[in-house]
């Protein structure tokens, strides 16, 4: 049967499962808005700004570990997506982009709406099409697929021109894909593994840091299988937060720029790290100079190009996390590292993640302390700044993809719409956001959709009336010069909600956080937004200075 | 860490974009280029780049990393580590007054070099050869006047049998 380009797409989503897809209508991409109207099986999540489709696709992926389909139109419609997209690309997630294009004899005139969205997406995505005919729909679709969650993951884009779309054609989907030049090498070498596996077992002061790629790798549990089985502490970075239980006696919480002091120490003292989907990145390790500078390093990464980019390594292996960590689980044994383990928790009795009480100021810790007590089993979605560390630090992760935030890229305004689509994604989940006051109002429109959706997200705002990261920044390096971060003009987010048709509550006391949070779990029927007005000039602590070794951070201010 | 000069042949999808995602992996990434030749091969699927880099040894290791996960690339081989050979074509536009014609010949004779136009007071001459030759060529010819001078860019192959 011929159909058009728009309906192929269709049927080829549908073959690979996918359930929904966020995007805003226009012009160039109507023919496939239209046939999604009243599908049965592929839904159409309409969200209020591209951006918001883009990261909710996003959120989507992050949740569930499938492919996150956003779509928009030409031009503006496109160029909103890229924050989503290179959002995406930054953290590796699963998505498949996919934008109306004008039709192709105006394309390269400068059209209404024309926007060479190959061309600005280029450095920001992992690979990307362009349709100019119906016949090749099927299979570039199916490849795009296969790249995006393959491999190393991340965002395909595919740019489909109007009369592609209505161009009528035969459909059938490819059964295999063979992509000659695109073989991702997933099983470690024996040899390099057996290597790893002799440093482990004679190291005295080993750890394990891992990072976004185990649970985007499935990989949590072999990593556990690991840490325990050697006995080995371990941290995990921002991006991996709950492969392996923070609650456990091995974990040594995040490492980092506002990491455990734990953590940043042992990676100064250690003998042996061995990483795991983790990339070395400059908020982890601080000055390279001083990074484990004593430490043989174990690099496992499914992406080559990652390995030894910032830090010589010394025991190199590609492969899937899953695969290589399951094949040095079978080799490994007990190791003995009293000593070393003695200090590990000497470092963590002596310094835990703690702050003071500032008068009857709300603390933000307090809150989230409120909100782990309250909704443990939850998954938090997070956007980026003061209460994103906040959260990483006080919040006890036990499961991967429980934690989702946009640490690479580090997108404010990532975190409510990426809440909607961890939601539609987990129905059965509690999906806390925890937001800025800053963050929130970036992406605030997508409220809309999720009071549509009657979806039961709760929404909470740190709010210190400051971009207060940047505040704290000003602070700390720039002489209290506040520029550009006062917020004092916000909204009141509570009235807001209701006008809104969400619920709405302000909380300006302490005794009013738990009661508040209590009263938000029992709203079902729709999102809750708290507003948490909190002590606006508390700082994160720990605190590695910009620039600093992981040796020199400074705990808190005198 | 010392830099080096480093020859990359590279096989590519004969596609729309390709030489913009090459191009745009060394801008982004802060690499060099110092010279690049892009044509089709005996498959007309299948492009050949010849790029000439230089960096330390971390640099050049990404590079090739780099070009490896593109998904347009189908094979990467840094010549500068196997046995090749190297040839470079440049176009030299010289000043060649009638009394003067007779000594670049002469220089051009010894370096097998052609002329392909001649006007009243001018040569453009062709020469192939590895960098040391065309050096010499250049020097040679500069103090009579070089007008313009284009160069294709080095290609490079292997020496001996395919190796796939």
């Amino acid at each position: 049967m011929e159909l058009s380009g728009a309906n192929i797409l269709i049927e080829s989503l549908k073959q690979e499962g996918v359930e929904y897809i966020f995007g805003v209508n226009g012009g160039a991409a109507m023919p496939i808005f239209d046939a999604l109207y009243e599908h049965p099986d592929v839904k159409l999540i309409m969200m209020r700004h591209e951006q918001g489709a883009s990261h909710a696709a996003d959120g989507y992926a992050r949740a569930t570990g499938k492919v996150g389909v956003t779509l928009a139109t030409s031009g503006p419609g496109a160029t909103n997506l890229v924050t989503g997209i290179a959002t995406a690309y930054m953290d590796s997630i699963p998505m498949v982009a996919i934008t109306g294009q004008v039709f192709t004899h105006l394309m390269g005139n400068d059209a209404f709406q024309e926007c060479d969205v190959i061309g600005v997406t280029r450095p920001v995505c992992k690979h990307s099409y362009l349709i100019k005919s119906g016949d090749e729909v099927a299979e570039v679709i199916a490849e795009a697929f296969h790249i995006a969650s393959t491999g190393r993951p991340g965002p395909v884009v595919v740019d489909f021109a109007k009369d592609a779309q209505i161009h009528e054609s035969l459909f059938r989907y490819p059964e295999k894909i063979n992509i000659r030049s695109y073989k991702p090498k997933v099983d470690g070498h024996p040899r390099q593994i057996a290597k790893a596996v002799e440093l482990i077992h004679n190291a005295e002061r080993p750890m394990i840091y891992a990072g976004g790629g185990v649970p985007l790798a499935n990989a949590s549990e072999e990593l556990r299988e690991l840490a325990i089985k050697t006995g080995i502490p371990t941290t995990v970075t921002l991006m991996g937060l709950g492969a392996f239980p923070e609650t456990h006696p091995l974990a040594m919480e995040m490492p980092g720029m506002h990491g455990s002091c734990c953590a940043n120490y042992a990676f100064t003292d250690s003998d042996l790290v061995i990483a795991v989907g983790a990339r070395f990145d400059d908020r982890v390790t601080g000055d390279l100079a001083k990074f484990a500078p004593n430490a043989k390093k174990i690099h496992i990464d499914i992406d080559a190009s990652c390995i030894g980019k910032n830090v010589p390594i010394d025991v190199p292996i590609v492969g899937d996390a899953k695969r290589v960590l399951a094949e040095m689980n079978k080799l490994v044994h007990r190791v003995d590292i009293e000593p070393w383990m003695r200090q590990i928790d000497e470092w963590k009795e002596q310094y835990p993640f703690e702050y003071q009480q500032n008068g009857d100021n709300i603390m933000p810790q307090y809150v989230i302390e409120q909100i782990y007590d309250l909704y443990s089993d939850a998954i938090v979605v997070g956007d980026v700044g003061q209460h994103q560390m906040w959260a990483a630090q006080y919040f006890k992760f036990t499961e991967p993809r429980q934690w989702l935030n946009s640490g690479g890229l580090g997108t404010m305004g990532f975190s409510l719409p990426a809440a909607i689509g961890a939601q539609l994604g987990c129905p059965d989940k509690t999906v806390v956001n925890i937001n800025g006051d800053g963050s929130y109002i970036m992406t605030i429109q997508e409220l809309v959709p999720a009071i549509t959706m009657k979806l039961p997200l709760k929404i909470f705002i740190i709010n210190n009336m400051y971009l207060g990261m940047v505040r704290q920044w000003q602070e700390l390096f720039h002489q209290k010069r506040y520029a550009a971060v006062d917020y004092h003009d916000n909204p009141d987010f509570a009235l807001l909600a209701e006008a809104f048709g969400a619920t709405g509550i302000r909380v300006e006391r302490i005794e009013d956080v738990r009661p508040a949070l209590e009263k938000a779990k029992g709203i079902t029927d729709g999102p809750v937004v708290i507003d948490f007005i909190v002590d606006e000039e508390e700082n994160v602590f720990p605190m590695v200075p910009a620039g600093a070794g992981l040796g020199d951070v400074i705990r808190g201010l005198a | 860490m010392t830099e080096e000069r480093h020859i990359f042949s590279v096989l590519v999808e004969n596609r729309f974009g390709v030489l913009a995602r090459i191009a745009g992996l060394f801008s982004g990434r802060g690499f060099n280029i110092d010279s690049l030749n892009v044509a089709e091969t005996d498959d007309p699927a299948v492009s050949h780049m010849t790029i000439v880099t230089h960096g330390d040894t971390q640099i050049i290791e990404q590079i090739y990393k780099h070009l490896n996960k593109l998904i347009d690339v189908i094979k990467v081989t840094d010549l500068t580590v196997e046995n090749h050979v190297e040839r470079e074509i440049i176009l030299i536009k010289v000043y060649a007054e009638p009394q003067r014609r007779g000594e670049i010949l002469q220089i051009m004779e010894i370096f097998r070099a052609h002329t392909i136009d001649v006007s009243p007071d001018s040569l453009i001459i062709e020469v192939t050869g590895d960098e040391g030759k065309l050096k010499a060529v250049v020097d040679l010819l500069r103090p009579y006047g070089i007008q313009e001078l284009v160069r294709t860019g080095k290609i490079a192959i292997m020496r001996g049998a395919a190796k796939q």
